[in-house]
């Protein structure tokens, strides 16, 4: 299945060999790195509409602002017709179950589907069910692919390459999917990947997916070329995982004093929406030259116009990708 | 009452006997010892294996057509049925439908409603036909609680069969803590979760002086604890499901509802030590745990998908793979089967001694088949086996000396 050439030496669809995108895990360096050239030659390409006459279908189980516009917004771009799907106020709550609203979607002849779901492993089910191709906006705890995607392009075009660089990610790796996604993909880019989090929020067995725990974030930081922030979901708190918010930021805020004193020149990143003042200073978020946070949501949008173009290729016959 | 019957020619497997090969006689539905009578129906065993019906303790739904398939003639429903089995009107109905081909023998809640806070009519439930008190498949958390029904069950002479997982730590979570629930995203436990529970449930019966069967134990730990208590002469007794001995944690992978389990699959270490338990004997019984579910609650996202598996028809042939892999021997296969629950639920059934009803089932150990979900008889086929290669088939069940 796999093929150990270059990317560049792999003609065609051999180049992306899989038929959804359901998680960073199962995809091979070089398919990624495939996904990211072609997310990257559509940063600044001229309007193209390859997916004219296509139906795009972003079915939401969960509410979801910032990562729906930026799919709606990728389909668009690319020419796609693209219909919303807001299932969280939708027939789901009237009882259909997850399979009878698959096969409504795959009877509505949707030519690709992108799909977000609260329970991990939901779009994987979908997936085995409909006959287009599924990209999963993320599912539960599991995954969120193209949020990784994008984060690793963005350190790509910052700092010039992933391998070797010393990343960060700090905060609810526990409940995170942006976490899982990450560190599968950037491990496989051969970055050094640490995570930091009181235990309460850190995954069982985490070390074994490469990458190195810290409980204290001043010593996570020492060296780092890349701070990935989490979100902390405020009914975490309620969930006592963490006894306040004001002791939160204290051991684990990317304050303006931390990061002068522990991080200065490294990366700062969040995949959105911030707490300010929680898990995030302002005036790190903001910084002109070292925050990468508005940069990830453009390349948010060239990521998932590639995803879109790439999943879709075998359907409109593309040369090679049969 | 029935003619009386030879089984001629058997390899005959008895827990207390251990095995020979001859025939066996059941005259009005009994065991006997001594001559043939001249008009016994004669059935020819051809060196088949005649072994004790299976009496399967602790099964989530009455299932017919799967107990037949599986060599099993005695249930012992647990108390969280539809109603809840804690008056004596629902205990005796249960008690009273699956006869005569499958005898029911409910295990009674042990508090009301089987909400854990207070104390069900247990005497009257045992005099309506319960053979056992439990806790069903939730853990009683209220240690006061747990200390009353043990003390109580114990005035009565009553086994009580608990479930062991600490809620405090088991609560929401689908998995065992490890790299595959972490890997898939779903809420876990940590595995010590069961050890917990099963500390302050030994303590309490040896504090007691109840009888303590711990339903599913499945973690090394649980293990170490049950064994040193045993070795005090604490009255436990322990089970397992075949799952737990032949899974671990891996089987839930690409997200596999039909491996989504109460308790859930364990790690390979802890696989390893069931088996080392079902070896040196700290493991008691082994039963179905049989829960057949359907799509509507298994074709669902991992975490919001019912636990639980059918396991009445391949319990058997599972059983039969240890014995052929050299971890048990086939009279052993049979007391963990059928001689252990017998006792367990005060039943004098379980062996092939004279005297003992004829409940006798013939099978072809050998016979290959594979398990295949879509074709498992009974009411659902959600087995975490699909696919798996087995040997070992029912020929023939007789229940009190008549065919079934």
């Amino acid at each position: 299945m796999s093929d150990h050439r270059p990317a560049a030496l792999i003609e065609g669809g051999a180049v992306f060999p899989h038929r959804h995108l359901t998680g960073i895990e199962g995809l091979q360096p070089h398919e990624i790195m495939f996904l990211l050239d072609e997310a990257e030659a559509r940063i600044d390409a001229p309007q193209e509409a390859p997916l004219a006459g296509l139906t795009q279908i972003n079915a939401f189980f969960e509410n979801s602002t910032r990562t729906l516009l930026s799919f709606e917004i990728a389909g668009k771009r690319l020419g796609a017709d693209v219909v919303n799907m807001h299932a969280a106020q939708s027939s789901v709550k009237k009882g259909e179950t997850l399979i009878d609203t698959a096969q409504t979607l795959n009877a509505m002849r949707a030519d690709v589907l992108v799909i977000r779901h609260m329970s991990s492993g939901a779009v994987r089910l979908i997936a085995d069910k409909v006959d287009c191709p599924v990209l999963n906006a993320g599912d539960g705890r599991h995954e969120h692919p193209t949020q990784a995607l994008l984060d690793a392009l963005t350190i790509r075009r910052r700092l010039g390459g992933i391998a070797n660089k010393r990343v960060v990610i700090c905060g609810d790796l526990l409940h995170s999917r942006v976490a899982r996604s990450n560190i599968l993909s950037l491990t496989a880019l051969a970055a050094e990947v640490r995570v930091c989090a009181p235990s309460t929020l850190m995954p069982p067995a985490i070390e074994r997916f490469g990458v190195t725990a810290f409980t204290d974030f001043d010593a996570a930081l020492e060296g780092a070329d890349v701070v990935m922030m989490l979100r902390l979901q405020t009914e975490r708190m309620a969930g006592g995982y963490v006894p306040s918010v004001r002791e939160y930021r204290l051991r684990y805020g990317l304050t303006e004093e931390r990061w002068h004193r522990r991080a200065p020149d490294a990366l700062v990143m969040h995949p959105g929406p911030m707490n300010r003042g929680v898990e995030i200073d302002s005036a790190v978020a903001d910084h002109v030259e070292r925050s990468a946070i508005t940069e990830q949501v453009a390349m948010g949008v060239a990521v998932r116009m590639a995803c879109l173009d790439v999943l879709t290729r075998r359907r409109r016959g593309v040369e090679g990708w049969v | 009452m029935s003619a009386p019957i030879l089984f001629r020619d058997a390899r005959i497997v008895c827990p207390e006997a251990g095995e020979r090969c001859g025939d066996l006689l059941v005259v009005d539905g009994v065991i006997a010892a001594g001559e043939r009578p001249a008009d016994a129906e004669i059935v020819e065993c051809a060196g088949k294996v005649l072994a004790p019906g299976i009496v399967d303790l602790g099964v989530a739904t009455i299932d017919r057509a799967a107990c037949r398939v599986g060599g099993i003639v005695r249930v012992a429903p647990l108390p969280d049925q539809s109603p809840v089995l804690d008056e004596p009107g629902a205990v005796q109905r249960l008690a009273l439908i699956g006869r005569p081909d499958l005898w029911i023998h409910p295990i009674a809640a042990a508090t009301r409603g089987n909400a854990g806070t207070d104390l069900a009519e247990m005497a009257v439930c045992l005099s309506a036909g319960a053979r056992a008190i439990g806790t069903g498949r939730r853990w009683i958390a209220d240690s006061g609680v747990m200390h009353r029904v043990l003390s109580y069950a114990r005035d009565l002479d009553v086994t009580v069969i608990a479930h062991a997982e600490d809620q405090g730590l088991a609560a929401g979570a689908v998995a065992t803590s490890g790299e595959t629930a972490t890997r898939l995203g779903l809420p876990s436990a940590p595995a010590l979760a069961e050890a917990l529970a099963v500390a302050r449930d030994l303590m309490l019966a040896e504090e007691t002086g109840a009888r303590l069967h711990l339903r599913q134990v499945t973690t090394a730990a649980a293990f170490d604890l049950v064994r040193a208590a045993k070795r005090r002469g604490v009255a436990v007794t322990c089970g397992i499901t075949p799952a737990h001995l032949l899974l671990s944690d891996i089987a839930m992978s690409d997200f596999r509802t039909f491996a989504h389990l109460s308790p859930p699959l364990r790690s390979e270490t802890d696989r390893q030590a069931a088996l080392a338990a079902l070896a040196d004997g700290t493991i008691d019984v082994l039963s179905s745990g049989h829960d057949p579910r359907g799509p509507e609650e298994k074709r669902l996202p991992f975490a919001d998908s019912t636990a639980g598996a059918a396991g009445a028809a391949t319990l058997l042939a599972l059983g039969l793979g240890l014995v052929r892999d050299g971890r048990l021997t086939l009279p052993r296969l049979f007391a963990l089967l059928s001689q252990a629950p017998a006792r367990l639920l005060g039943l004098e059934t379980g062996t092939l001694a004279a005297g003992m009803p004829g409940d006798v089932v013939l099978l072809d150990p050998d016979a290959p088949w594979r398990i295949d979900a879509d074709a498992l008889p009974g009411i659902a086929g959600n087995t975490p086996f699909d696919g798996l290669p087995v040997q070992g088939r029912v020929a023939g069940v007789w229940k009190g000396g008549r065919a079934a």
